[in-house]
Protein backbone atom coordinates (compact mmCIF):
# COMPACT_ATOMS: atom_id res chain seq x y z
CA UNK A 1 0.00 0.00 0.00
CA UNK A 2 1.40 3.00 -1.49
CA UNK A 3 0.96 6.80 -0.83
CA UNK A 4 1.65 10.04 -2.46
CA UNK A 5 0.37 13.31 -1.52
CA UNK A 6 1.76 17.17 -0.22
CA UNK A 7 2.12 17.68 3.18
CA UNK A 8 0.79 19.68 5.52
CA UNK A 9 2.62 21.17 8.29
CA UNK A 10 1.15 21.23 11.93
CA UNK A 11 2.85 21.26 15.15
CA UNK A 12 3.68 19.11 18.44
CA UNK A 13 0.19 18.33 20.84
CA UNK A 14 -2.58 18.93 17.83
CA UNK A 15 -5.44 17.69 20.55
CA UNK A 16 -8.83 16.23 19.24
CA UNK A 17 -10.73 19.35 19.95
CA UNK A 18 -8.88 21.54 17.12
CA UNK A 19 -8.86 18.30 14.58
CA UNK A 20 -12.62 18.53 15.33
CA UNK A 21 -14.42 20.93 17.66
CA UNK A 22 -16.81 19.20 20.37
CA UNK A 23 -19.37 21.79 18.96
CA UNK A 24 -19.38 19.89 15.54
CA UNK A 25 -18.91 16.33 16.78
CA UNK A 26 -22.01 16.23 19.41
CA UNK A 27 -24.68 17.39 16.06
CA UNK A 28 -24.11 14.70 14.03
CA UNK A 29 -23.03 11.29 12.31
CA UNK A 30 -22.36 12.61 9.02
CA UNK A 31 -18.65 12.45 8.95
CA UNK A 32 -18.55 14.37 5.64
CA UNK A 33 -20.08 17.60 7.18
CA UNK A 34 -18.36 16.93 9.90
CA UNK A 35 -14.65 16.93 7.66
CA UNK A 36 -15.51 20.53 6.55
CA UNK A 37 -14.63 21.57 9.87
CA UNK A 38 -11.54 19.43 10.23
CA UNK A 39 -8.34 21.64 11.80
CA UNK A 40 -10.99 24.95 11.81
CA UNK A 41 -9.45 26.24 15.03
CA UNK A 42 -5.82 26.24 14.22
CA UNK A 43 -6.47 27.04 10.10
CA UNK A 44 -9.86 28.32 9.84
CA UNK A 45 -9.66 27.30 6.10
CA UNK A 46 -7.75 24.07 5.96
CA UNK A 47 -10.65 22.21 4.02
CA UNK A 48 -10.18 24.21 1.35
CA UNK A 49 -6.77 23.37 1.02
CA UNK A 50 -6.79 19.35 1.12
CA UNK A 51 -6.15 17.54 -2.68
CA UNK A 52 -6.94 14.07 -1.91
CA UNK A 53 -4.25 12.23 -0.40
CA UNK A 54 -2.62 15.08 1.10
CA UNK A 55 0.08 14.05 4.18
CA UNK A 56 -1.01 15.62 7.51
CA UNK A 57 2.22 15.85 9.10
CA UNK A 58 2.50 16.65 12.97
CA UNK A 59 5.22 16.82 15.45
CA UNK A 60 5.03 14.86 19.46
CA UNK A 61 1.56 13.81 20.86
CA UNK A 62 -0.46 14.09 18.11
CA UNK A 63 -4.33 13.65 18.78
CA UNK A 64 -4.12 14.07 22.20
CA UNK A 65 -7.25 14.62 24.29
CA UNK A 66 -10.38 13.08 23.63
CA UNK A 67 -11.50 9.71 22.76
CA UNK A 68 -13.86 10.91 19.88
CA UNK A 69 -13.59 8.58 17.25
CA UNK A 70 -14.57 11.71 14.82
CA UNK A 71 -11.34 12.86 15.05
CA UNK A 72 -9.54 10.23 12.57
CA UNK A 73 -12.50 10.07 10.86
CA UNK A 74 -12.99 13.70 10.17
CA UNK A 75 -9.44 13.89 8.80
CA UNK A 76 -10.10 10.33 6.57
CA UNK A 77 -13.02 11.90 5.53
CA UNK A 78 -11.51 15.29 4.54
CA UNK A 79 -9.58 12.67 2.17
CA UNK A 80 -6.14 13.07 3.98
CA UNK A 81 -4.22 9.85 2.76
CA UNK A 82 -2.20 9.41 6.33
CA UNK A 83 -1.09 11.16 9.46
CA UNK A 84 2.24 11.81 10.22
CA UNK A 85 3.51 12.51 13.26
CA UNK A 86 6.61 11.76 15.90
CA UNK A 87 4.19 10.44 18.11
CA UNK A 88 1.07 9.79 19.04
CA UNK A 89 -1.46 10.12 22.17
CA UNK A 90 -2.79 6.68 22.46
CA UNK A 91 -6.23 6.41 21.85
CA UNK A 92 -6.01 8.57 18.90
CA UNK A 93 -3.72 6.24 17.55
CA UNK A 94 -6.02 2.99 18.29
CA UNK A 95 -8.78 5.20 16.79
CA UNK A 96 -6.70 5.69 13.85
CA UNK A 97 -5.83 1.90 13.16
CA UNK A 98 -9.76 0.84 14.08
CA UNK A 99 -11.08 3.01 11.65
CA UNK A 100 -8.75 2.54 8.78
CA UNK A 101 -6.91 5.76 9.05
CA UNK A 102 -2.93 4.90 8.08
CA UNK A 103 -0.51 6.66 11.21
CA UNK A 104 2.74 6.38 11.00
CA UNK A 105 5.45 7.53 13.72
CA UNK A 106 8.85 9.36 12.25
CA UNK A 107 10.84 12.28 12.68
CA UNK A 108 9.08 15.15 11.01
CA UNK A 109 11.50 18.02 12.01
CA UNK A 110 13.14 17.50 8.23
CA UNK A 111 9.56 17.61 6.45
CA UNK A 112 8.29 20.80 5.43
CA UNK A 113 4.91 22.01 4.01
CA UNK A 114 4.68 21.45 0.30
CA UNK A 115 6.91 18.77 0.65
CA UNK A 116 5.70 15.34 -1.73
CA UNK A 117 6.43 12.41 -0.07
CA UNK A 118 5.47 8.83 -1.36
CA UNK A 119 4.34 6.50 2.14
CA UNK A 120 5.09 2.92 1.80
CA UNK A 121 2.81 1.68 4.91
CA UNK A 122 4.12 -1.54 4.61
CA UNK A 123 7.97 -0.95 5.14
CA UNK A 124 7.51 1.88 6.68
CA UNK A 125 9.64 4.07 4.45
CA UNK A 126 8.85 7.50 3.66
CA UNK A 127 10.62 9.30 0.35
CA UNK A 128 10.59 12.70 0.72
CA UNK A 129 10.59 13.55 -3.17
CA UNK A 130 10.90 17.09 -2.81
CA UNK A 131 13.83 17.41 -0.70
CA UNK A 132 15.04 13.42 -1.97
CA UNK A 133 15.37 12.08 1.55
CA UNK A 134 14.48 8.79 2.77
CA UNK A 135 12.85 8.63 6.41
CA UNK A 136 12.31 5.29 8.05
CA UNK A 137 8.94 5.11 10.03
CA UNK A 138 8.74 2.37 12.97
CA UNK A 139 6.96 -0.49 11.66
CA UNK A 140 3.92 -1.26 13.13
CA UNK A 141 2.94 -4.74 15.44
CA UNK A 142 1.56 -7.24 13.30
CA UNK A 143 -1.92 -7.25 15.08
CA UNK A 144 -2.47 -3.73 14.10
CA UNK A 145 -1.19 -4.59 10.40
CA UNK A 146 -4.20 -7.37 10.54
CA UNK A 147 -6.63 -4.69 11.44
CA UNK A 148 -5.94 -2.30 8.40
CA UNK A 149 -5.31 -4.94 6.12
CA UNK A 150 -9.44 -5.86 6.87
CA UNK A 151 -9.62 -2.09 6.50
CA UNK A 152 -10.43 -1.30 9.97
CA UNK A 153 -12.03 -3.45 13.04
CA UNK A 154 -15.64 -3.66 11.95
CA UNK A 155 -14.56 -5.48 8.79
CA UNK A 156 -12.17 -7.00 10.49
CA UNK A 157 -15.27 -8.55 13.21
CA UNK A 158 -17.70 -8.71 9.96
CA UNK A 159 -15.06 -10.89 7.88
CA UNK A 160 -14.35 -13.12 11.34
CA UNK A 161 -17.43 -12.65 13.00
CA UNK A 162 -14.89 -11.41 16.64
CA UNK A 163 -11.41 -10.83 17.13
CA UNK A 164 -8.87 -13.11 14.82
CA UNK A 165 -5.60 -11.37 16.16
CA UNK B 1 10.91 -10.28 37.86
CA UNK B 2 7.55 -8.92 39.58
CA UNK B 3 4.75 -7.41 37.80
CA UNK B 4 3.01 -4.01 37.93
CA UNK B 5 -0.87 -3.81 38.96
CA UNK B 6 -1.57 -3.50 35.51
CA UNK B 7 0.78 -6.12 34.59
CA UNK B 8 -1.77 -8.50 37.14
CA UNK B 9 -4.62 -6.68 35.96
CA UNK B 10 -4.19 -7.53 32.56
CA UNK B 11 -2.85 -11.51 33.14
CA UNK B 12 -5.42 -12.27 35.10
CA UNK B 13 -8.24 -11.05 32.44
CA UNK B 14 -6.06 -12.65 29.45
CA UNK B 15 -5.30 -15.90 30.70
CA UNK B 16 -2.07 -16.00 30.33
CA UNK B 17 1.25 -14.14 32.35
CA UNK B 18 2.02 -10.73 30.28
CA UNK B 19 4.87 -8.39 30.59
CA UNK B 20 4.67 -4.93 29.36
CA UNK B 21 5.17 -4.61 25.65
CA UNK B 22 3.14 -7.74 24.90
CA UNK B 23 -0.32 -7.21 22.85
CA UNK B 24 -2.75 -9.69 24.64
CA UNK B 25 -6.86 -9.80 23.84
CA UNK B 26 -8.15 -9.67 27.38
CA UNK B 27 -11.58 -9.89 28.62
CA UNK B 28 -13.81 -7.07 29.89
CA UNK B 29 -15.34 -6.84 33.36
CA UNK B 30 -16.93 -3.71 32.42
CA UNK B 31 -18.26 -1.38 29.45
CA UNK B 32 -19.22 2.62 29.29
CA UNK B 33 -20.26 4.83 26.36
CA UNK B 34 -21.71 8.59 26.66
CA UNK B 35 -23.39 10.51 24.52
CA UNK B 36 -20.59 11.88 22.45
CA UNK B 37 -19.42 8.62 21.19
CA UNK B 38 -22.27 5.65 21.55
CA UNK B 39 -23.97 7.04 18.70
CA UNK B 40 -20.77 5.83 16.79
CA UNK B 41 -20.26 2.85 18.31
CA UNK B 42 -24.06 1.93 17.56
CA UNK B 43 -23.11 2.45 13.97
CA UNK B 44 -20.05 0.50 13.93
CA UNK B 45 -21.71 -2.00 16.45
CA UNK B 46 -23.96 -2.63 12.97
CA UNK B 47 -21.20 -2.64 10.68
CA UNK B 48 -19.95 -5.32 12.22
CA UNK B 49 -23.16 -7.26 12.22
CA UNK B 50 -23.57 -7.35 15.88
CA UNK B 51 -26.80 -9.00 17.23
CA UNK B 52 -26.68 -9.78 20.97
CA UNK B 53 -24.64 -7.70 23.24
CA UNK B 54 -22.07 -9.74 25.64
CA UNK B 55 -23.37 -9.75 28.66
CA UNK B 56 -26.05 -6.50 29.60
CA UNK B 57 -25.11 -6.56 33.53
CA UNK B 58 -21.94 -5.60 32.26
CA UNK B 59 -22.69 -2.46 30.00
CA UNK B 60 -23.88 1.21 30.63
CA UNK B 61 -24.50 3.99 28.24
CA UNK B 62 -24.95 7.33 29.92
CA UNK B 63 -26.05 10.46 28.32
CA UNK B 64 -24.53 13.38 30.10
CA UNK B 65 -22.25 15.48 27.60
CA UNK B 66 -24.90 17.46 25.88
CA UNK B 67 -27.81 16.48 28.94
CA UNK B 68 -30.73 17.58 28.17
CA UNK B 69 -30.63 18.07 24.55
CA UNK B 70 -30.13 21.80 23.38
CA UNK B 71 -30.67 20.90 19.97
CA UNK B 72 -32.39 18.79 17.01
CA UNK B 73 -29.33 17.24 16.21
CA UNK B 74 -28.23 15.96 19.67
CA UNK B 75 -31.53 14.44 19.85
CA UNK B 76 -31.63 12.39 17.17
CA UNK B 77 -28.49 10.86 18.67
CA UNK B 78 -29.85 10.43 21.74
CA UNK B 79 -32.91 8.56 20.72
CA UNK B 80 -30.82 6.56 18.69
CA UNK B 81 -28.93 5.62 22.36
CA UNK B 82 -31.97 5.32 23.99
CA UNK B 83 -33.42 2.84 21.36
CA UNK B 84 -30.27 1.13 21.48
CA UNK B 85 -30.56 0.34 25.25
CA UNK B 86 -34.11 -0.99 24.69
CA UNK B 87 -33.49 -3.57 21.98
CA UNK B 88 -30.58 -4.68 23.62
CA UNK B 89 -31.74 -4.69 27.37
CA UNK B 90 -29.11 -2.22 28.56
CA UNK B 91 -29.03 -0.18 31.42
CA UNK B 92 -28.56 3.87 30.65
CA UNK B 93 -28.01 6.52 32.87
CA UNK B 94 -30.83 9.24 30.81
CA UNK B 95 -30.41 13.15 31.36
CA UNK B 96 -29.80 13.94 35.04
CA UNK B 97 -28.06 10.85 36.80
CA UNK B 98 -24.95 12.89 36.66
CA UNK B 99 -21.44 12.18 34.45
CA UNK B 100 -20.36 8.87 33.15
CA UNK B 101 -16.81 8.82 35.31
CA UNK B 102 -19.19 9.34 38.54
CA UNK B 103 -22.45 6.75 37.99
CA UNK B 104 -19.86 4.22 36.81
CA UNK B 105 -17.88 4.26 40.16
CA UNK B 106 -21.83 4.50 41.89
CA UNK B 107 -22.79 1.38 39.71
CA UNK B 108 -20.55 -0.85 42.46
CA UNK B 109 -19.64 -2.44 39.33
CA UNK B 110 -16.17 -1.62 39.03
CA UNK B 111 -13.62 -2.30 41.94
CA UNK B 112 -9.78 -3.49 42.85
CA UNK B 113 -8.76 -5.69 39.55
CA UNK B 114 -11.58 -4.73 37.32
CA UNK B 115 -10.95 -4.48 33.34
CA UNK B 116 -13.24 -1.63 31.98
CA UNK B 117 -13.49 0.48 28.59
CA UNK B 118 -15.34 3.06 28.61
CA UNK B 119 -15.37 5.61 24.92
CA UNK B 120 -14.36 8.64 27.07
CA UNK B 121 -10.85 9.66 27.69
CA UNK B 122 -11.30 10.24 30.94
CA UNK B 123 -12.59 6.50 31.88
CA UNK B 124 -8.78 6.38 33.78
CA UNK B 125 -10.66 7.63 36.76
CA UNK B 126 -11.48 4.87 37.99
CA UNK B 127 -7.98 3.65 38.69
CA UNK B 128 -8.55 5.47 42.30
CA UNK B 129 -10.58 1.93 43.04
CA UNK B 130 -7.65 -0.24 42.04
CA UNK B 131 -8.98 -1.23 38.49
CA UNK B 132 -7.38 -0.94 35.44
CA UNK B 133 -10.11 1.64 33.02
CA UNK B 134 -8.92 3.03 30.25
CA UNK B 135 -10.68 5.55 27.52
CA UNK B 136 -11.10 3.85 23.82
CA UNK B 137 -13.30 5.09 20.97
CA UNK B 138 -16.60 4.05 19.19
CA UNK B 139 -14.94 1.14 16.94
CA UNK B 140 -13.41 -0.53 19.96
CA UNK B 141 -16.38 0.11 22.40
CA UNK B 142 -18.80 -1.63 19.83
CA UNK B 143 -16.07 -4.54 19.33
CA UNK B 144 -16.11 -4.70 23.34
CA UNK B 145 -19.94 -5.03 23.24
CA UNK B 146 -20.47 -7.69 20.83
CA UNK B 147 -17.56 -9.99 22.24
CA UNK B 148 -17.04 -8.91 25.82
CA UNK B 149 -13.24 -8.19 24.88
CA UNK B 150 -10.97 -5.93 23.65
CA UNK B 151 -6.85 -5.95 22.44
CA UNK B 152 -4.43 -4.48 24.46
CA UNK B 153 -1.13 -3.60 24.39
CA UNK B 154 0.46 -3.86 28.09
CA UNK B 155 1.80 -0.63 29.13
CA UNK B 156 4.98 0.27 31.31
CA UNK B 157 4.18 1.78 34.51
CA UNK B 158 5.55 5.25 35.24
CA UNK B 159 5.33 5.37 39.53
CA UNK B 160 5.05 8.47 41.00
CA UNK B 161 5.37 8.67 44.98
CA UNK B 162 3.74 11.38 46.76
CA UNK B 163 5.45 11.95 49.85
CA UNK B 164 4.48 14.47 52.60
CA UNK B 165 1.54 16.15 53.57
CA UNK B 166 -0.74 18.53 51.68
CA UNK B 167 -0.94 21.88 53.24
CA UNK B 168 -4.41 23.69 54.08
CA UNK B 169 -5.96 25.02 50.72
CA UNK B 170 -4.01 22.55 49.39
CA UNK B 171 -5.59 19.95 47.33
CA UNK B 172 -5.50 16.64 45.27
CA UNK B 173 -6.39 19.09 41.70
CA UNK B 174 -3.82 20.76 43.01
CA UNK B 175 -0.78 17.94 43.35
CA UNK B 176 -1.93 16.37 39.67
CA UNK B 177 -1.76 20.03 37.72
CA UNK B 178 1.86 20.39 39.45
CA UNK B 179 2.29 16.36 38.68
CA UNK B 180 1.44 17.47 35.08
CA UNK B 181 3.03 20.37 34.42
CA UNK B 182 6.44 18.72 36.32
CA UNK B 183 6.30 15.46 33.53
CA UNK B 184 4.26 17.51 30.81
CA UNK B 185 1.12 16.76 28.16
CA UNK B 186 2.94 13.45 27.05
CA UNK B 187 5.43 12.61 29.39
CA UNK B 188 3.64 9.09 30.31
CA UNK B 189 1.96 8.42 26.43
CA UNK B 190 1.21 5.18 26.19
CA UNK B 191 1.89 3.96 29.76
CA UNK B 192 0.44 3.50 33.46
CA UNK B 193 0.36 6.12 35.92
CA UNK B 194 1.18 4.35 39.80
CA UNK B 195 -0.01 6.99 42.27
CA UNK B 196 1.57 6.13 45.71
CA UNK B 197 2.91 7.43 48.64
CA UNK B 198 1.55 9.12 52.31
CA UNK B 199 -0.07 11.88 50.19
CA UNK B 200 -2.15 10.04 48.18
CA UNK B 201 -3.06 7.60 50.99
CA UNK B 202 -3.79 10.38 53.49
CA UNK B 203 -6.69 12.05 51.24
CA UNK B 204 -10.29 10.68 50.71
CA UNK B 205 -11.46 8.84 47.73
CA UNK B 206 -13.18 11.86 46.14
CA UNK B 207 -9.79 13.65 46.17
CA UNK B 208 -8.12 10.54 44.80
CA UNK B 209 -10.51 10.10 42.05
CA UNK B 210 -9.58 13.48 41.06
CA UNK B 211 -5.72 12.32 40.12
CA UNK B 212 -6.76 9.19 38.34
CA UNK B 213 -9.06 11.04 36.70
CA UNK B 214 -6.46 13.68 34.99
CA UNK B 215 -3.72 10.38 34.14
CA UNK B 216 -4.96 10.97 30.67
CA UNK B 217 -3.24 14.80 30.56
CA UNK B 218 -0.25 13.76 30.47
CA UNK B 219 -0.74 10.47 27.75
CA UNK B 220 -0.92 7.96 30.34
CA UNK B 221 -3.36 4.74 29.66
CA UNK B 222 -4.40 4.53 33.54
CA UNK B 223 -4.05 6.22 36.58
CA UNK B 224 -3.80 3.33 39.16
CA UNK B 225 -3.45 3.67 42.83
CA UNK B 226 -3.51 0.78 45.51
CA UNK B 227 -6.74 -0.24 47.29
CA UNK B 228 -6.76 0.50 51.15
CA UNK B 229 -9.61 0.84 53.95
CA UNK B 230 -11.07 4.20 52.30
CA UNK B 231 -11.45 2.29 49.30
CA UNK B 232 -13.16 -0.81 50.38
CA UNK B 233 -15.65 1.56 52.66
CA UNK B 234 -16.36 3.66 50.09
CA UNK B 235 -17.16 0.66 47.89
CA UNK B 236 -19.64 -0.52 50.57
CA UNK B 237 -21.80 2.29 49.87
CA UNK B 238 -22.95 0.93 46.57
CA UNK B 239 -22.31 -2.55 46.41
CA UNK B 240 -21.81 -5.98 48.73
CA UNK B 241 -19.32 -7.53 45.97
CA UNK B 242 -16.34 -8.11 47.10
CA UNK B 243 -12.98 -7.41 45.35
CA UNK B 244 -9.53 -8.26 46.05
CA UNK B 245 -7.07 -5.87 46.16
CA UNK B 246 -4.21 -5.92 43.52
CA UNK B 247 -0.92 -4.79 44.87
CA UNK B 248 2.62 -4.45 43.07
CA UNK B 249 5.31 -7.12 43.48
CA UNK B 250 7.80 -5.18 45.16
CA UNK B 251 10.14 -6.12 42.61
CA UNK B 252 8.55 -4.91 39.48
CA UNK B 253 9.70 -3.40 36.96
CA UNK B 254 9.17 0.21 36.10
CA UNK B 255 9.73 2.48 33.40
CA UNK B 256 10.75 5.07 36.05
CA UNK B 257 10.00 6.12 39.44
CA UNK B 258 9.38 9.79 40.64
CA UNK B 259 9.66 11.31 44.20
CA UNK B 260 7.78 14.08 45.35
CA UNK B 261 7.57 16.05 48.58
CA UNK B 262 3.96 17.46 48.40
CA UNK B 263 4.15 19.64 51.79
CA UNK B 264 5.84 23.27 50.36
CA UNK B 265 3.26 22.83 47.35
CA UNK B 266 1.19 25.76 46.59
CA UNK B 267 -2.25 25.83 44.75
CA UNK B 268 -1.44 25.11 40.97
CA UNK B 269 -3.47 26.85 38.09
CA UNK B 270 -3.27 25.75 34.60
CA UNK B 271 -3.10 28.43 32.24
CA UNK B 272 -4.86 28.90 28.88
CA UNK B 273 -4.51 26.73 26.01
CA UNK B 274 -2.82 23.74 27.48
CA UNK B 275 -3.18 21.39 30.97
CA UNK B 276 0.54 21.07 31.15
CA UNK B 277 1.16 24.95 31.28
CA UNK B 278 1.08 25.29 34.72
CA UNK B 279 1.94 27.94 37.46
CA UNK B 280 1.49 28.68 41.28
CA UNK B 281 -1.62 30.38 41.99
CA UNK B 282 0.77 33.18 43.43
CA UNK B 283 2.42 33.97 39.70
CA UNK B 284 -0.66 34.36 38.15
CA UNK B 285 -3.58 35.92 40.95
CA UNK B 286 -4.94 39.15 39.65
CA UNK B 287 -6.08 37.66 35.84
CA UNK B 288 -9.92 38.94 35.95
CA UNK B 289 -12.26 36.23 35.58
CA UNK B 290 -15.34 36.73 33.56
CA UNK B 291 -17.16 32.90 34.37
CA UNK B 292 -16.00 30.58 37.10
CA UNK B 293 -17.29 26.42 36.65
CA UNK B 294 -17.44 23.95 39.26
CA UNK B 295 -18.25 20.69 38.71
CA UNK B 296 -17.07 18.31 35.63
CA UNK B 297 -15.50 14.17 36.25
CA UNK B 298 -12.67 15.70 38.16
CA UNK B 299 -14.25 17.80 40.58
CA UNK B 300 -18.08 17.97 40.65
CA UNK B 301 -18.00 15.35 44.03
CA UNK B 302 -19.77 16.39 47.31
CA UNK B 303 -16.11 17.28 49.11
CA UNK B 304 -15.50 19.56 46.22
CA UNK B 305 -18.68 21.15 46.79
CA UNK B 306 -18.36 21.39 50.09
CA UNK B 307 -14.85 23.04 50.04
CA UNK B 308 -16.14 25.71 47.53
CA UNK B 309 -18.93 26.51 49.60
CA UNK B 310 -16.83 26.80 52.61
CA UNK B 311 -15.46 29.67 50.87
CA UNK B 312 -18.48 31.37 49.70
CA UNK B 313 -21.01 30.86 52.83
CA UNK B 314 -22.74 33.57 53.73
CA UNK B 315 -20.88 35.91 50.62
CA UNK B 316 -21.59 36.78 47.61
CA UNK B 317 -19.19 35.94 43.81
CA UNK B 318 -18.31 39.38 42.52
CA UNK B 319 -21.56 40.17 40.06
CA UNK B 320 -19.15 40.39 37.25
CA UNK B 321 -18.17 36.40 37.41
CA UNK B 322 -20.96 33.92 36.37
CA UNK B 323 -20.45 31.17 38.68
CA UNK B 324 -21.71 27.87 36.85
CA UNK B 325 -22.38 24.65 39.21
CA UNK B 326 -22.81 21.05 38.08
CA UNK B 327 -22.51 18.60 40.94
CA UNK B 328 -21.26 15.15 39.84
CA UNK B 329 -24.27 12.96 39.88
CA UNK B 330 -28.08 12.65 41.45
CA UNK B 331 -26.63 11.24 44.56
CA UNK B 332 -23.83 14.18 44.97
CA UNK B 333 -27.03 16.87 44.18
CA UNK B 334 -29.40 14.98 46.55
CA UNK B 335 -26.73 15.07 49.17
CA UNK B 336 -25.90 18.33 48.87
CA UNK B 337 -29.15 19.69 48.73
CA UNK B 338 -30.00 17.62 51.92
CA UNK B 339 -27.06 19.18 54.11
CA UNK B 340 -27.43 22.87 52.77
CA UNK B 341 -24.20 22.91 50.41
CA UNK B 342 -25.84 23.52 47.43
CA UNK B 343 -28.20 26.39 49.38
CA UNK B 344 -24.79 28.01 50.54
CA UNK B 345 -23.47 27.71 46.88
CA UNK B 346 -26.97 29.01 45.37
CA UNK B 347 -27.22 31.91 48.18
CA UNK B 348 -23.77 33.11 47.28
CA UNK B 349 -24.42 33.32 43.46
CA UNK B 350 -24.32 29.82 41.91
CA UNK B 351 -26.30 28.81 38.68
CA UNK B 352 -26.96 24.91 39.06
CA UNK B 353 -26.90 22.95 36.06
CA UNK B 354 -28.26 19.70 35.14
CA UNK B 355 -25.68 17.08 36.96
CA UNK B 356 -23.63 15.73 33.86
CA UNK B 357 -20.56 17.54 32.16
CA UNK B 358 -21.79 21.17 32.58
CA UNK B 359 -20.27 23.52 30.10
CA UNK B 360 -16.80 21.34 30.05
CA UNK B 361 -17.30 20.37 26.71
CA UNK B 362 -18.64 23.78 25.13
CA UNK B 363 -22.13 22.08 24.06
CA UNK B 364 -24.38 24.19 26.06
CA UNK B 365 -24.14 25.54 30.06
CA UNK B 366 -22.31 28.11 29.07
CA UNK B 367 -20.21 29.19 26.45
CA UNK B 368 -17.96 31.95 27.28
CA UNK B 369 -17.84 34.44 24.86
CA UNK B 370 -14.81 36.32 22.72
CA UNK B 371 -11.76 37.41 24.94
CA UNK B 372 -13.45 36.16 28.08
CA UNK B 373 -11.61 34.31 30.96
CA UNK B 374 -12.81 31.26 32.67
CA UNK B 375 -11.98 29.64 35.67
CA UNK B 376 -12.69 26.51 36.00
CA UNK B 377 -12.11 22.68 37.86
CA UNK B 378 -12.48 20.68 34.69
CA UNK B 379 -9.53 18.59 33.15
CA UNK B 380 -9.01 20.46 29.89
CA UNK B 381 -8.20 24.00 28.88
CA UNK B 382 -8.14 23.62 25.38
CA UNK B 383 -8.56 26.25 22.57
CA UNK B 384 -11.78 25.97 22.51
CA UNK B 385 -12.74 23.73 24.20
CA UNK B 386 -15.70 25.61 26.28
CA UNK B 387 -17.48 26.35 23.14
CA UNK B 388 -15.38 29.51 21.80
CA UNK B 389 -11.92 29.37 20.40
CA UNK B 390 -11.36 33.10 21.50
CA UNK B 391 -11.90 32.18 25.23
CA UNK B 392 -9.33 31.68 27.86
CA UNK B 393 -9.88 28.45 30.14
CA UNK B 394 -8.29 28.22 33.33
CA UNK B 395 -7.65 24.96 35.35
CA UNK B 396 -7.65 25.06 39.38
CA UNK B 397 -9.04 23.14 42.37
CA UNK B 398 -12.52 24.01 43.52
CA UNK B 399 -11.03 26.35 46.44
CA UNK B 400 -9.15 28.06 43.82
CA UNK B 401 -12.29 28.46 41.68
CA UNK B 402 -14.59 29.70 44.55
CA UNK B 403 -12.02 32.00 45.56
CA UNK B 404 -11.71 33.53 42.31
CA UNK B 405 -15.22 33.25 42.24
CA UNK B 406 -15.75 35.76 45.26
CA UNK B 407 -13.06 38.54 43.99
CA UNK B 408 -13.69 38.20 40.07
CA UNK B 409 -10.00 37.80 40.06
CA UNK B 410 -7.63 34.44 40.30
CA UNK B 411 -7.11 34.03 43.92
CA UNK B 412 -4.99 32.30 46.30
CA UNK B 413 -7.92 30.25 48.18
CA UNK B 414 -5.53 30.50 51.30
CA UNK B 415 -6.71 34.16 51.71
CA UNK B 416 -10.11 32.69 52.78
CA UNK B 417 -9.20 29.57 54.65
CA UNK B 418 -8.33 29.82 58.58
S1 LIG C 1 -17.12 16.37 32.55
FE1 LIG C 1 -15.86 17.08 30.86
S2 LIG C 1 -14.05 15.80 30.90
FE2 LIG C 1 -15.59 14.81 32.18
S3 LIG C 1 -16.60 13.34 30.86
FE3 LIG C 1 -17.77 15.24 30.76
S4 LIG C 1 -16.94 16.39 29.02
FE4 LIG C 1 -15.47 14.78 29.54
Amino acid sequence: MKLEGNTHKFGKDVNTDYIISGKYKFKTLDMRELAKHVMEDLDTDFYNKITAGDFIVGESNFGCGSSREQAPLAIKYANIGAVIAKSFARIFYRNAINTGLPVVECDTDNIDAGDILKVDLETGSILNKTKNETIQAKPLPDVMIKILKDGGLAPHFRKHGGFNL
Amino acid sequence: MGLTIIEKILSEHSGKQVKAGDIVVAGLDFIMGQDGTSPLAIKAFEEMNGEAVFDKDKIALVIDHSSPSPNDGVSALHKMMRDFVKSKGVHLYDIGEGVCHQVVPESGKVGPGSLVIGADSHTCTYGALNAFSTGVGSTDLAGGLISGQMWFKVPETLKFVCNGQLQAGVYSKDLILYLIGNITADGATYMAAEYTGEAISNISMDARFTISNMAIEMGAKAGLMEADEKTFNWLKQFTSESFEKVEADTDASYYNIKEYDVSSLEPQVAMPHTVDNVSPVSQVSGTPVNQAVLGTCTNGRLEDLRIAASILKGRKVNPDVRFIVAPASKNIYLQAMQEGTLQELIEAGAAVVTPGCGPCVGTHNGVPSNGENVISTANRNFKGRMGNSSAYIHLASPATVAASALVGKITDPREFIK
